[in-house]
C-alpha cells in the first residue's frame, strides 16, 4: 500500500457564528491514495460540499474550520500560508464544480480561462500555452479545438462546458481533483460522456478523483471506496461495491432501498376509450427577434403522437432538449401547437368554449418539477392548495376548506394550512405541490420532473405518495422524466423522445427488456440509478 | 437580521413620525409668520429671538423651514404617490402581456427617457404654468420612465416562475393572476425605488425652482431656501444648514421607513 495522497482527519466545520448548534461536519477521517477514486455520498445538508471545500480552503463566509487536519503528502494544509494555499489551488488540488452554466466567466473567451491557471503556475511561452490549450480540449473531445478557444461560454452546451471546466483543471495536471457534483445539471446521456472522460484522463495521469455526490449510481459505477455522510457524521465507510450490496448502517440502508427499481408485478390497467391523445403534435418556439424583424421559428416538437388511458401512467422519457417539457405544457393547453391537435375526453383542446375550458382546467392538473419556484412565496399553503377549486361553483366555501383539508391529510401535511412556503422543506414544497395537483380530482395529472430535483429518501417518499394517491383517486398520469429507473418503477407505457420525435414507445418491460431504437439503448446504458439498483440487488 | 429590521422600521418611523409632526405643527403654530420681512434684522445668527436665525430678508429660518416641510413633503409625496402608480400598472401591462403591449410602451418609455428628466420638467412647466399640481405632473412625468423600468424588469422575471404557470393550470384569469400573484412579488424592488425618488423629488423641486419654474417665492421649500441661501455660504453657513438638515433627516427616515417596509413585504421576515 502507497502512502495516501490526501489524509484528512478529524475534521470538524461549524456555523462561525453559532458554535452551539450542531457542526455541519464532525470528526471525518478518511484518505485518497494517489491515482485513487474516492466518493463521499450525503443528501442536502450532510456537510459534504463543506468537507470537499475545506480541502482546498475554499469554505464559504460564516463556515470554519473548527478542528482537525488535512494532509496533502506530509503537509498540513491548514496551517498554510494563504500565499502558499493559492499555489497549491489549481497545481496540485483542482476542483470542478456543479454548474456548468456558470462557472465559467461569460465575458471572457475559453482560450483566456484556459491559459489563465498555466500562466498562474508555470513560467511557458504564448505558443506552448497555446499547444497545451489545444491539446486538452482535444482530449476533452472539443470537435474544433482552434474555434474552442476564441469562443465564448455561452456558445457550449452544459456538457460541453463542463467539459471543458474538467480541462481546465486537468491541464494543470493536479494530484487530486474534487469534483462536487460534476455532472448534477447535466442530462442522462452527457452526465455519462462527462464522468468517462474525467475517469479515463484521471487515469490517465495518475490523478485522483474525490467525487461529492448524492447519486448512488455513479457511486456503483466509477468508485472503488465511499464515504456516506448523514448530517454532518460519518455513518459508513469502505469499498464502494461492499457498501451498496451489503450496507451495515440503518442509514446506507435507508439509502440504497430508495433506489427506484421494477415492481414485482404491475397491475393491470383497464384499456378503454383513451383519456387524452396527442395527434401529430408539431411545437414551435418564436425566433429570436434580432435588428430587423424575427427569425424563423424553431421547431421543437415534430410529429409525435401519444395516448393516455383513464388511470393509465405513461411515462414521456428524453434528455435534455428533446422537447418532452414542450409537449406536457402543450397537453394542458399551455402552449399552442404549429400543427396537429390535442384531444382530451373525446373534445379536441383548441375547439374548447370557455365552460369546457373551465371544466378542462378541473380535470387535468401539472406538477412542477422546482418545488421552490412553483409555489407562491407570499400564499399560504392552504390559498395555494385550494387554487384549483376556486374555479368551482358546486363547492361551498365549508367544502373548498373540507377539500383542501382533505388534500393536505392525503400528503401527509396535515395542519399546515397558515404556513408559508419558505417555512418548509424541499420535500414538503414538493408534497405540497402534489396536494394542489389532486385537490380538484382531476382525471389527469402531468408531472414534469417531479422528483428530480430532490435528496434520494425524499424522492423515495415523494415517488409513494404519488404512487399510493394514483391507486386511491384512479387519475391517468403523463410522467416526463430523464430518470429511467424511476420510468421502471411506476410507468406502465413510455414513450422515449429524442430531438422532438418519438424514436421508440411501448410497455415499460418490453423497452427495458429488449430496446430497438440505439438513443433507447444508449440512455439504458447511460441510467445510473439502474445501474446501482443492479449492483446492489446482485 | 431580525434586530436590524427592527431598528430600521423603529428609528425610520421615529424621524418620518418626527416630519409629520412638524407639518402639523406648522398649521397651527410658527414661531414668526414665515414671509413677515424684518429688515432689521437681516442674517442674524441663531439665538435666543430666532432660534435658527434669520435670512437675507430677516424671515426667521424656523419657520420657513416649517412650512418648508410642509411644500417639500406635499410635493415630493405627491410625486412618488403618482409616479409609482401610473408606473406599476405600466410596467405590469409591459412585462405581462408582452408582444406589441410591451414594444409600444417601451418605444414610448425609453423616448421620454431619452431627455433629462429635468429638462423635460422644465420643459413641461413651461407649459403648463407655475402650480403646485403642475410641478408635480412634471417630476412624476420625468420619474415615470425608471419605475416603468424596474416594475417591468421585475415582472419579466416573476412571469417565469412556475406558480405563475401554476396559478393558469388552476383556471386563473390573467388578470387575477397579474394582480394575485405577479404584482405582490413585484413589489420590493419598487419600495426602494419609491424611497428614493421621494429624495429626488425635493432636491429636483429645488433645481427647479432655483431655474425659477418651481415653486414661486415668497412660498418656502427646502430647495429654494437652499438655494436662495448660496451666495451667504460663508457669512451665514445657517441658511444652507437648516434646510440642508432637514433634507437629509427626513430622507434618511424615509429610505429606512422604505427598507423596514421591504423586509416587512419579504414572507420570509415572518417567523
Amino acid at each position: 500500500m502507497t502512502a495516501p495522497l490526501l489524509r484528512v482527519r478529524n475534521l470538524r466545520i461549524e456555523a462561525s457564528n453559532a458554535p452551539e448548534r450542531p457542526p455541519l461536519l464532525a470528526d471525518l477521517s478518511f484518505d485518497v491514495a494517489p491515482g485513487e477514486f474516492v466518493a463521499i455520498v450525503g443528501e442536502s445538508g450532510s456537510g459534504k460540499t463543506m468537507a470537499a471545500r475545506s480541502i482546498p480552503g475554499l469554505l464559504p463566509l460564516g463556515v470554519r474550520r473548527a478542528g482537525g487536519s488535512i494532509f496533502l503528502d506530509d503537509r498540513e494544509l491548514t496551517g498554510l500560508a494563504p500565499e502558499a494555499l493559492r499555489a497549491v489551488r489549481g497545481r496540485e488540488v483542482g476542483m470542478v464544480f456543479q454548474e456548468p452554466m456558470v462557472s465559467l466567466n461569460p465575458a471572457l473567451t475559453i482560450g483566456r480561462q484556459l491559459a489563465e491557471g498555466l500562466k498562474l503556475h508555470e513560467r511557458l511561452r504564448d505558443s506552448e500555452i497555446r499547444a497545451r490549450c489545444l491539446e486538452m480540449l482535444r482530449r476533452v473531445q472539443i470537435a474544433d479545438p482552434e474555434r474552442c478557444l476564441s469562443a465564448y461560454p455561452h456558445e457550449f452546451s452544459g456538457g460541453m462546458r463542463q467539459r471543458i471546466m474538467l480541462a481546465s483543471v486537468l491541464l494543470l495536471k493536479p494530484r487530486l481533483l474534487i469534483a462536487d457534483e460534476p455532472t448534477t445539471a447535466l442530462d442522462t446521456l452527457s452526465q455519462r460522456e462527462v464522468m468517462e472522460l474525467m475517469v479515463e484522463l484521471a487515469a490517465q495521469a495518475g490523478t485522483a478523483v474525490l467525487l461529492i455526490t448524492h447519486d448512488l449510481g455513479l457511486v456503483a459505477r466509477y468508485a472503488r471506496r465511499v464515504v456516506v455522510l448523514e448530517k454532518g457524521l460519518t455513518v459508513e465507510i469502505g469499498a464502494a461495491r461492499e457498501v451498496l450490496v451489503a450496507p451495515h448502517h440503518p442509514y446506507t440502508q435507508r439509502l440504497v432501498a430508495s433506489l427506484p427499481r421494477r415492481p414485482a408485478a404491475r397491475a393491470p390497467r383497464p384499456s378503454g376509450r383513451p383519456l387524452l391523445e396527442v395527434r401529430q403534435a408539431a411545437i414551435d418556439y418564436p425566433g429570436k427577434t434580432g435588428l430587423v424583424g424575427r427569425a424563423p421559428p424553431k421547431r421543437v416538437v415534430n410529429g409525435v403522437s401519444l395516448t393516455v388511458g383513464t388511470g393509465e401512467i405513461v411515462a414521456v422519457v428524453g434528455g435534455s432538449g428533446s422537447g418532452k417539457t414542450t409537449i406536457g405544457r402543450a397537453v394542458l393547453g399551455l402552449k399552442s401547437l404549429a400543427e396537429g391537435a390535442v384531444v382530451f375526453d373525446g373534445v379536441e383542446l383548441a375547439g374548447m368554449d370557455r365552460r369546457q375550458l373551465r371544466q378542462f382546467r378541473r380535470q387535468a392538473q401539472l406538477v412542477f418539477q422546482d418545488p421552490y419556484s412553483s409555489l407562491d412565496p407570499r400564499m399560504r399553503i392552504g390559498d395555494t392548495v385550494g387554487a384549483p377549486l376556486r374555479h368551482n361553483p358546486d363547492l361551498t366555501p365549508a367544502a373548498r376548506r373540507e377539500r383542501v383539508r382533505q388534500a393536505l391529510e392525503d400528503v401527509s401535511l396535515g395542519g399546515f394550512e397558515d404556513r408559508l412556503p419558505h417555512e418548509m422543506s424541499g420535500g414538503q414544497r414538493q408534497r405540497v405541490a402534489i396536494a394542489r395537483a389532486v385537490v380538484s380530482r382531476p382525471r389527469l395529472v402531468v408531472a414534469d420532473e417531479p422528483v428530480s430535483a430532490l435528496d434520494m429518501t425524499i424522492q423515495r417518499q415523494v415517488l409513494e405518495l404519488f404512487q399510493r394517491l394514483q391507486a386511491q383517486y384512479g387519475f391517468a398520469c403523463l410522467f416526463i422524466t430523464h430518470d429511467l429507473g424511476v420510468v421502471e418503477e411506476i410507468a406502465d407505457r413510455l414513450y422515449v423522445l429524442a430531438a422532438g420525435s418519438v424514436v421508440e414507445e411501448g410497455a415499460t418491460e418490453a423497452v427495458f427488456d429488449s430496446p430497438r431504437h440505439a438513443y433507447t439503448q444508449a440512455l439504458l446504458a447511460a441510467a445510473p440509478s439502474r445501474m446501482a439498483a443492479a449492483v446492489s440487488v446482485a | 437580521m431580525r434586530r436590524r429590521l427592527q431598528a430600521n422600521a423603529v428609528l425610520g418611523a421615529a424621524l418620518v413620525g418626527l416630519l409629520l409632526a412638524v407639518i402639523a405643527l406648522g398649521f397651527v403654530w410658527t414661531p414668526y409668520d414665515p414671509i413677515a420681512i424684518d429688515l432689521d434684522h437681516p442674517l442674524a445668527a441663531p439665538g435666543l429671538a430666532h432660534w435658527l436665525g434669520t435670512d437675507e430678508f430677516g424671515r426667521d429660518v424656523l419657520s420657513r423651514a416649517m412650512l418648508g416641510a410642509r411644500i417639500s413633503g406635499a410635493i415630493a409625496a405627491g410625486v412618488v404617490t403618482a409616479s409609482v402608480t401610473l408606473g406599476l400598472a405600466i410596467g405590469l401591462a409591459a412585462g405581462f402581456f408582452g408582444r406589441w403591449v410591451d414594444r409600444v410602451i417601451m418605444v414610448l418609455n425609453d423616448a421620454v427617457l431619452a431627455f433629462p428628466g429635468i429638462l423635460l420638467a422644465l420643459a413641461l412647466m413651461a407649459v403648463l404654468g407655475p402650480s403646485y399640481g403642475s410641478l408635480i405632473l412634471a417630476l412624476s412625468v420625468a420619474y415615470l420612465p425608471s419605475v416603468v423600468r424596474v416594475v417591468r424588469a421585475s415582472v419579466l422575471s416573476i412571469r417565469e416562475r412556475e406558480f405563475v404557470e401554476a396559478s393558469r393550470v388552476a383556471g386563473d384569469g390573467r388578470l387575477y393572476t397579474l394582480l394575485r400573484h405577479v404584482l405582490p412579488n413585484a413589489l420590493p424592488p419598487v419600495v426602494v425605488l419609491a424611497t428614493s425618488l421621494f429624495g429626488w423629488a425635493i432636491l429636483a423641486e429645488s433645481a427647479l425652482s432655483f431655474l425659477g419654474v418651481g415653486v414661486p417665492p415668497p412660498a418656502p421649500t427646502w430647495g429654494n431656501m437652499l438655494s436662495s441661501a448660496r451666495p451667504y455660504m460663508e457669512r451665514a453657513e445657517w441658511l444652507s444648514i437648516a434646510p440642508g438638515l432637514c433634507i437629509a433627516i427626513s430622507l434618511l427616515g424615509v429610505n429606512m421607513l422604505g427598507d423596514a417596509l421591504r423586509d416587512w413585504l419579504d414572507p420570509r421576515s415572518e417567523t
